[in-house]
C-alpha cells in the first residue's frame, strides 16, 4: 500500500487561522491508519491561504487551501481513500495545474528549503534532507581558513538590512584575538510587517543552529547565543526543542562528532525593545543592561559580548549557510546580480493577493515581486506605494517598480532592502498617515540616548500631525526635510540614522499629497479623520436605521423611514455606518 | 515621598525564594530576573524589587532602569486576558487603528489600560509577524487574524462568556 504523509501548517500564522481543530479532525478521522503519517510542520510561504494542508503521495504533493474540518474530513474520503484531488480546493499540485503553480514555479529555495516540508520538532527529519552535512564536510575536510573562502565566495551579505559581506566579517572576527569568542543571532525580527525570521525559526531551527556552528568554527568559537524576541513564542519553543535534540545527538557540546570541535548555544530572550536589532545594543541586552547603543569602534569582532571578539548575523543569514557549504559558493553565486548574490526572502503584506513568504533570486524587478510571485492588488484597486525595509525603509511608487531587488539599486531609490517586509498599499492609503505611522514607531522606540533621535524625531512627528489635522502650513514640507537630514546626521545608530527614511521617500515620491493635506485641507486617500466627513445622501436614503443601530458613538439621528442625519461633531469617522448601508447612500468627502 | 521599607511583607519574600535562588551569585541576568518576577507577580510589584535588590546586592535604580526600558514589564496588574492589538505595517494599512479604537470605546479603557472589572488589558505592540492575517490581536498566548472592529469585540466578548 502507498505511503502517504498529510502535512499541516502549524506556524503561528496557521494556528491563528484555524489549524489547530484541522489537526485535530484529521487525528480523529486516520486514527489507527498505519499508511498514513500526519506531521506538524512549518510555514510554506503561502499564508494568505491557511490553514494549509497537504497530502504527500509517493512523492506527489497536493495543497489544500482554507482547509476547515469539514474539509479535511472531505480530503481523507475523497483524495485518501476515493484517490481523486479535490480540484476545488487544492492551490497547489504536482498533478493537476491549480492556481498557486505559478506563484512556486518562479521562486528559489535555499533559506525556506525545508520550511513547511519537516517536522521542526524532529531532528530526524532534518537530518534526512542533508541535515548537518554541511558541519560534517566542514569539520572533516575544511580548514577554518576555507570555510570563511567559501562564505567569501558565495557572495552572501548580511540579511539584516545592511548587506555587509558575511565571509569578510567571518574573517575579521577570526583575526581578533581573544581566548573566548562569541556567534550572536540576532533573531529580533523586529521591523514591523516582516516575519521571513520567525517562520525560518519556528519551520526550520536546525538550519540556523548548523549555521552557527559553522560559523564558531570558521571563526573560532565555542559560545553562540540566540537572542530572540519574546513576541515569537512558538519559535522559542521549538528552538529550544531543537537544541536539546541537538546535543543529545553529539551535534553540538564537547567533541562534535567526534571530531574535537565544541561549540554550544544559549537562548537569550529579548523584553520588547525595537533598538535591540542594532548590533551594539543587542550586546548590551545580551549582558542585561538597557539595551543602548553604544559607538563603533570597537567593533563587536573586536570587542563584543562581555567585552570579547563577536560575530553577529541575522537569523536568514545563519540559514544559508549550511546549503552554500553543501553546494559550493559558486552555486550559490549562480543566482542573483553582480553585486548581491543568491535569493533573498521576502514577506509579502498589506494589501496584496498573496501575502505570504516568498524567497525569489536577487535581481528580480520589484514589479514582479508584486504582481507575478504576489498576485497583486486586490479587489480592483489601484497600486500606490511598496514599503521596503520597515521604519528604516521608504515607500516606493509605481515608476519605481522596475528596480531590481538588490542592496545597491533599491538603496539607489532612497529606501533600503531592510530585513524583507514588503508592504503594500492602495489607493486606500494615505502616504501622509503613513509617514506619520513609522514616526510614531520609532520615536516610541527611540532608546533617547541621541538628542536628535529623541526629540528630532518627536518634533517631526508633531508636525506630521499638524498636517494630517488639517493644520498644516506651507513651509512645514521643507522644515520636515530640513529635521530629517539633521536626525540622519545627529544620531549614533542605524535607528536614527534612517528614522526619516519613510519621511523622506514619502515627500520624494508622494509630494503631492502632501501638498492636498497642507494647502486644499484635503485627504486624497479618505484616511485623515480631521479632513473627512461622512454624509448621508437624502436621495437615496431609505431610513431603514441601520447605520444608527450601528454607529457606535450614536452620532446618526433619524426616524425609521424618515432621513438619517449624521452629527458631524459626534462622529469619530471609524466608518461602520458604510458597511452597513445597503443602499450605499453614505458617502466620505 | 515614599521611604522603603526595611522589611519585605512576608508573602512578598516568600514567593520570591526560588526566584532568588535562581539568579543568586549570578551577574547580568537583570531582565532574566524581571522577567520570572513578573511571571510571579503578574507584574512587577516595588515590594519586590525592593527585597531582590536588598538581597542580591543590586541597586534598584538600576533594577528600574532596565524594567522601565523594556516594553514588556508592567508596574501594575494586569487583566485576566491581556489583549495585544498589533500596531504593524500590515496591521496599519488594513485599519488596525479602528479596531483599537473601537475596543477602547467598548471597554471605556484608554490603551494600557485595564477594565474594572480586571478582565482585559489592551496594549498596542509591534508587529506580531502574522502579517498575512492582518489585522491581528493576542489575548494572552492565542492569536486571532482577519479581524474588524466589530469582530474584535465578538471574540473578546466570547472570552468574557468563558470566564
Amino acid at each position: 500500500m502507498d505511503k502517504i504523509t498529510v502535512k499541516v501548517g502549524m506556524a503561528s500564522c496557521g494556528i491563528a487561522a484555524g489549524s489547530r481543530p484541522v489537526l485535530k479532525e484529521l487525528q480523529k478521522t486516520l486514527a489507527g491508519r498505519s499508511e498514513v503519517e500526519i506531521k506538524e510542520v512549518g510555514c510554506l510561504g503561502l499564508c494568505f491561504h491557511e490553514p494549509l494542508v497537504e497530502v504527500d503521495q509517493n512523492g506527489k504533493r497536493t495543497v489544500y487551501g482554507e482547509v476547515t474540518p469539514e474539509i479535511a474530513a472531505r480530503i481523507v474520503s475523497e483524495h485518501i481513500d476515493g484517490g481523486k484531488i479535490l480540484e476545488d480546493r487544492a492551490i497547489l499540485s504536482d498533478e493537476t495545474d491549480a492556481c498557486e503553480n505559478r506563484m512556486v514555479e518562479r521562486q528559489v529555495r535555499v533559506v525556506l528549503r525545508n520550511s513547511g516540508l519537516i517536522d521542526p520538532t524532529r531532528i530526524e527529519e532534518y537530518i534526512a534532507r542533508q541535515g548537518y552535512e554541511a558541519l560534517k564536510k566542514a569539520l572533516s575536510s575544511m580548514t577554518p581558513e576555507q570555510v570563511i573562502e567559501e562564505i567569501l565566495a558565495s557572495g552572501l551579505r548580511g540579511r539584516g538590512g545592511a548587506g555587509f559581506p558575511t565571509g569578510l566579517k567571518w574573517k575579521f572576527a577570526r583575526a581578533s584575538r581573544g581566548d573566548e569568542k562569541y556567534v550572536v543571532c540576532n533573531a529580533d525580527e523586529g521591523d514591523p510587517g516582516a516575519f521571513m525570521d520567525r517562520s525560518v525559526l519556528e519551520g526550520d531551527p536546525h538550519s540556523i543552529i548548523e549555521g552557527m556552528a559553522v560559523c564558531g568554527y570558521a571563526i573560532g568559537s565555542t559560545h553562540g547565543v540566540i537572542y530572540c524576541r519574546a513576541e515569537y513564542p512558538l519559535a522559542i519553543k521549538n528552538l529550544s526543542i531543537a537544541l536539546d535534540q541537538a546535543r543529545e545527538k553529539n551535534l553540538l557540546g564537547k567533541n562534535i562528532m567526534g571530531m574535537g570541535f565544541e561549540f554550544d548555544i544559549y537562548i537569550k530572550e529579548g523584553a520588547g525593545a525595537f533598538v535591540c536589532g542594532e548590533e551594539t545594543a543587542l550586546m548590551a541586552s545580551i549582558e542585561g543592561r538597557r539595551g543602548m547603543p553604544r559607538p563603533r569602534p570597537p567593533f563587536p569582532a573586536n570587542r563584543g559580548v562581555y567585552g570579547k571578539p563577536t560575530n553577529i548575523n541575522n537569523v536568514e543569514t545563519f540559514a544559508n549557510i549550511a546549503w552554500i557549504i553543501l553546494n559550493g559558493g559558486k552555486a550559490f553565486a549562480a543566482y542573483g546580480t553582480e553585486k548581491s548574490k543568491g535569493s533573498k526572502v521576502f514577506a509579502l503584506a498589506g494589501k496584496i493577493s498573496k501575502g505570504g513568504l516568498v524567497e525569489v533570486p536577487m535581481g528580480m524587478p520589484i514589479r514582479d515581486v508584486i504582481f507575478d510571485v504576489g498576485g497583486g492588488i486586490p479587489n480592483g484597486k489601484k497600486f500606490k506605494a511598496v514599503q521596503l525595509g520597515g521604519p528604516s525603509g521608504g515607500c516606493l511608487p509605481e515608476s519605481m517598480l522596475d528596480t531590481p531587488v538588490d542592496y545597491e539599486s533599491i538603496n539607489a531609490t532612497g529606501a533600503i532592502m531592510g530585513s524583507g517586509g514588503m508592504v503594500v498599499m492602495d489607493e486606500d492609503t494615505c502616504i501622509v498617515d503613513v509617514a506619520k505611522f513609522f514616526l510614531t514607531f520609532v520615536q516610541n522606540e527611540s532608546c533617547g540616548k541621541c538628542p536628535f533621535c529623541r526629540i528630532g524625531t518627536k518634533r517631526m512627528l508633531e508636525i506630521l500631525e499638524r498636517i494630517c489635522s488639517g493644520k498644516g502650513k506651507p513651509e512645514d514640507i521643507g522644515l520636515l526635510e530640513d529635521m530629517a537630514y539633521k536626525v540622519k546626521d545627529g544620531s549614533l545608530c542605524g535607528l536614527g540614522q534612517t528614522a526619516p527614511n519613510p519621511v523622506l521617500t514619502t515627500i520624494k515620491y508622494f509630494r503631492d499629497e502632501y501638498e492636498a493635506h497642507i494647502n486644499d485641507k484635503r485627504c486624497p486617500a479618505k484616511v485623515c479623520t480631521a479632513l473627512i466627513h461622512y454624509t448621508i445622501d437624502p436621495e437615496k436614503c431609505i431610513g431603514c436605521t441601520k447605520c444608527a443601530r450601528q454607529c457606535p458613538v450614536n452620532a446618526i439621528s433619524g426616524e425609521i423611514k424618515k432621513l438619517h442625519v449624521i452629527d458631524q461633531d459626534a462622529c469619530v469617522r471609524c466608518g461602520q455606518c458604510i458597511k452597513v448601508c445597503p443602499v450605499k447612500a453614505i458617502s466620505v468627502e | 515621598m515614599k521611604t522603603v521599607p526595611k522589611e519585605t511583607p512576608k508573602d512578598v519574600a516568600k514567593a520570591l525564594e526560588p526566584v532568588i535562588k535562581r539568579y543568586r551569585e549570578k551577574k547580568g541576568n537583570t531582565i532574566s530576573l524581571l522577567s520570572d518576577i513578573q511571571t510571579t507577580f503578574g507584574y512587577i510589584p516595588e515590594d519586590a524589587v525592593d527585597h531582590v535588590s536588598r538581597v542580591l546586592n543590586l541597586p534598584s535604580a538600576e533594577i528600574y532602569g532596565v524594567a522601565s526600558f523594556y516594553a514588556m514589564f508592567r508596574f501594575k496588574p494586569e487583566g485576566k486576558y491581556v489583549v495585544r492589538l498589533c500596531r504593524g505595517t500590515a496591521c496599519h494599512v488594513q485599519g488596525s487603528w479602528l479596531i483599537g479604537e473601537q475596543l477602547q470605546r467598548h471597554f471605556g479603557i484608554p490603551e494600557g489600560g485595564t477594565t474594572e472589572d480586571n478582565m482585559f488589558s489592551l496594549h498596542y505592540v509591534a508587529c506580531l509577524g502574522c502579517c498575512s492575517l492582518a489585522p491581528v490581536m493576542m489575548v494572552n498566548g492565542t492569536v486571532h487574524g482577519r479581524l474588524s472592529p466589530e469582530l474584535a469585540v465578538e471574540v473578546l466578548e466570547s472570552y468574557r462568556s468563558k470566564a
